[in-house]
């Protein structure tokens, strides 16, 4: 398969950018952000995003969605990073789907309809501390009459607050650092024993931090098999890191975009910026490493597609490379803005928050470099 | 063929019904590449036969013409052959500045005569080619090149080019059969001044000297042009806009030197194992240089996938006619870090020069050798002036 977009998936580029553009530009997320939006986003989008049938990319036809991949996923997920549009896109419509795929048809046909339709949102309970170590998940699931009785806490649960349910990673059997033993549970959100506080973040989305004090789940709610958490959890990642990667690449090229199209127009000495040597060489570098990253995302989107055995590890490659590349952008960004960089007026800033919280959503560049060396045996 | 899933299955067959076993162990370094020629050095049979054979098929050049001795295959045979070569481990069977650099200028400039004469001798690996662009005074101001070609009007001996002058940097000039090379045939005008010829190495007025490298080899030469005479035919493109050839040419330079970016065979980490030693979870046992490995390899990854993407693109007629200069830029960077990590690894090891354990200092000498990765073909800084001004159109400086 070549690595470009096909006519289709370039059509569904165009239409994913315009409607970015139109419905969801930087300004929306700055309007969300002064009014305080409790959710910090915007429910009146996401039922839009459900209209252009963006929230079914990934759910399979039979059941309603498009059917389609993590590469067509990943389209709509640059355009949202190239504007900055926020949306439970990424946590509810590709890693939580992706997931649910491995469920029982009874949860599929609970959950699904709602993100057809905009109205549902999915929270991803997975990390227990500020760093994302999924192996060391604590969060203890015991037996409990016909179900299973929650305890432990979770962190940065995107949107979880605005969530209609979470999925759980929890152990289930072994201990803390194994990567066995762990099962995963869908959970309404609003459970009783369930505590919830959210805090706002630097990119003004919603995170919270989640308390399970006991709380009881009947064995329908368990995603999968029970300690066979691994499979739908590492289907979990897979989506949600190279979905994580595309929308970086998103970041990354409207915060380059806007730089260079600043080096254009800001005049010193008498000239453009652009003109000056000193600049125009970290522009093509920052330009070279864009391109890798965004090679490195698609082909990791085509293996995950093709469901090659191959895949995770070009996931990995494209998380850590998409991570390093925006941030590379946004750090450029903001320094050849100079002064008005530094300004809440201009949006590169904007785009500088997004990519720090998105480059640690599902692990940052350092945490898949790591995962790099695990897979290559050294 | 329209089929790539029949015709890959057809390949691999063919690939293992002919492909020798010895052309299917690793190259351990550039000495086993193989060049062809007039004076071809084989280093076994093997090789020799691996050239004829694919040079017989045309599959030297799978996505040449057929009639002039390419493989006729489409991109995505082409794509599956090379696909189906790695996994079974063939070497190249030929490399070849006609295959990389000289051929794609051929087939876009050149007469239909001049196509029937030199392509099928490139792709059969007959004739060995070398490039005149470099000069004392013209590196990365090539255009500046002050090697001159006079038109000559002999009644006797035919109308002819007069050649006169130095080029420097000539890869394997030493070696090479023929040369393509730019010339100055009008001094007023830098750009519109310049012509593309093609001469034999073997004619009389040219000399050729290696220089010495860093690395103890000597891969480039200084290369003498004293009254040589080329027929008038023998110009590529209109005469005095050879540049516009050179400058085609260059990109598919560009292309080839980034494929040094892509390395080969087993990990880097896995390799520094082997010196650096493992601690007990079986990491590499310097968290340090591990780290930086790892970083190495996700770039590296990542620019393979570049590569595939950069060929299918320009398959496909996508790519920005500059792109070959970020490639070039990114895989010569790549490959002196790749290097530089690979002699960290190896310690005192790699230091050694002349012995038999290090195989005459090859580690430190490929080293030494990737330095030139960023200066030859046009330097990284050339690279990112034409990446600014031609894709990001940047204002001139």
């Amino acid at each position: 398969m070549p690595l470009y977009l096909n006519d289709d998936q370039a059509m569904l580029a165009d239409s994913a950018r315009s409607f970015m553009a139109a419905e969801a530009p930087p300004a929306h997320l700055r309007a969300l952000r002064d009014e305080g939006s409790p959710d910090g986003f915007s429910r009146a989008l996401w039922k839009q995003f459900a209209e252009m049938g963006f929230t079914g990319v990934l759910i399979p036809e039979d059941e309603g969605g498009l059917g389609l991949g993590h590469v067509e996923a990943g389209i709509i997920l640059e355009e949202i990073g190239r504007n900055l549009s926020p949306s439970p896109f990424l946590t509810t419509a590709v890693a939580a789907v992706e997931a649910l795929k491995l469920a029982g048809g009874a949860t599929r046909q609970r959950w699904f309809p709602g993100v057809l339709s905009g109205d549902a949102v999915l929270g991803l309970a997975i990390d227990e501390g500020p760093k994302h170590r999924p192996h060391r998940i604590a969060l203890k699931a015991e037996r409990s009459g016909n179900g299973f009785r929650l305890t432990g806490e979770k962190q940065f649960v995107i949107q979880g607050g605005s969530a209609d349910m979470l999925i759980v990673a929890a152990r289930t059997a072994g201990s803390p650092g194994e990567e066995e033993g762990l099962t995963l549970f869908a959970v309404d959100q609003d459970a009783a024993d369930l505590s919830l506080e959210s805090a706002r973040l630097v990119d003004s989305a919603m995170a919270a931090h989640v308390r399970f004090d006991g709380v009881e789940v009947d064995a329908d709610a368990v995603i999968g098999e029970v300690d066979q958490g691994r499979a739908p959890l590492a289907q979990l990642f897979n989506a949600g890191r190279v979905g994580a990667s595309a929308e970086l690449i998103g970041v990354g090229g409207g915060a380059m975009d806007m730089t260079v199209a600043y080096l254009k127009e800001r005049k010193q000495f008498g000239r453009a910026i652009g003109s000056f040597q000193a600049l125009q060489h970290r522009a093509a570098h920052l330009y070279s490493e864009l391109e890798i990253a965004r090679a490195a995302v698609l082909k990791a989107q085509q293996l995950l597609d093709a469901g090659d055995t191959g895949a995770e590890l070009m996931v990995s490659v494209a998380k850590a490379k998409a991570g390093q590349a925006a941030t590379l952008a946004v750090q450029e960004g903001v320094q050849m803005h100079g002064g008005v960089g530094m300004t809440d007026e201009f949006d590169i800033g904007l785009f500088m928050k997004r990519d720090r919280a998105l480059g640690e959503f599902f692990g940052d560049a350092a945490f898949h470099a790591n995962r790099v060396a695990e897979m290559q045996g050294y | 063929m329209s089929d790539p899933d029949g015709f890959r299955a057809e390949a691999r067959a063919w690939l293992e019904a002919n492909c020798p076993p010895e052309m299917r162990e690793p190259m351990r370094d550039e000495s086993d590449a193989c060049w062809g020629g007039r004076n071809a050095v084989f280093k076994n049979d093997a090789q020799k036969r691996w050239m004829e054979t694919m040079g017989e098929r045309g599959w030297t050049v799978p996505d040449w013409p057929k009639e002039y001795g390419g493989g006729g295959l489409s991109p995505a045979e082409t794509k599956a052959l090379r696909e189906e070569m790695a996994a079974l481990g063939c070497r190249n069977p030929l490399s070849s500045f006609g295959i990389s650099m000289l051929g794609p200028a051929l087939l876009k400039y050149g007469t239909e005569e001049q196509k029937q004469h030199y392509l099928p001798q490139i792709a059969r690996g007959e004739i060995r080619w070398c490039q005149g662009y470099s000069e004392p005074g013209a590196g990365s101001d090539l255009a500046g090149l002050q090697a001159k070609a006079e038109a000559v009007s002999d009644p006797e001996g035919g109308d002819h080019w007069l050649v006169n002058g130095q080029k420097v940097w000539t890869s394997y000039a030493d070696k090479a059969d023929w040369i393509f090379c730019l010339v100055r045939t009008d001094l007023a005008d830098k750009h519109r001044g310049i012509s593309f010829v093609l001469f034999d190495m073997a004619s009389e007025g040219v000399s050729t000297r290696p220089i010495l490298l860093i690395s103890g080899n000597s891969p480039f030469c200084e290369t003498f042009f004293d009254d040589v005479k080329v027929p008038k035919d023998q110009v590529v493109g209109e005469v005095n806009r050879g540049w516009d050839v050179a400058k085609y040419l260059l990109g598919h330079e560009r292309e080839m030197i980034s494929g040094f970016g892509l390395g080969g065979g087993a990990p880097l980490g896995e390799k520094a194992a082997e010196t650096v030693g493992r601690d007990a979870a079986g990491r590499l046992d310097d968290p340090l240089l591990r780290a930086e490995i790892a970083r190495f390899e996700v770039d590296s990854l990542a620019f393979r996938a570049m590569s595939e993407r950069f060929v299918d693109q320009l398959k496909a007629g996508q790519a920005h006619p500059a792109q070959p200069s970020m490639m070039k830029y990114y895989g010569t960077e790549l490959n002196k870090r790749r290097h530089e990590l690979a002699m960290a690894a190896g310690g005192s090891d790699a230091l050694e020069w002349e012995s038999e354990a290090s195989r005459g200092g090859a580690k430190a000498r490929a080293w030494l050798r990737t330095k030139a990765n960023s200066i030859e073909g046009g330097t990284s800084e050339i690279q990112l002036n034409i990446v600014a001004k031609r894709i990001l159109e940047l204002p001139d400086q």
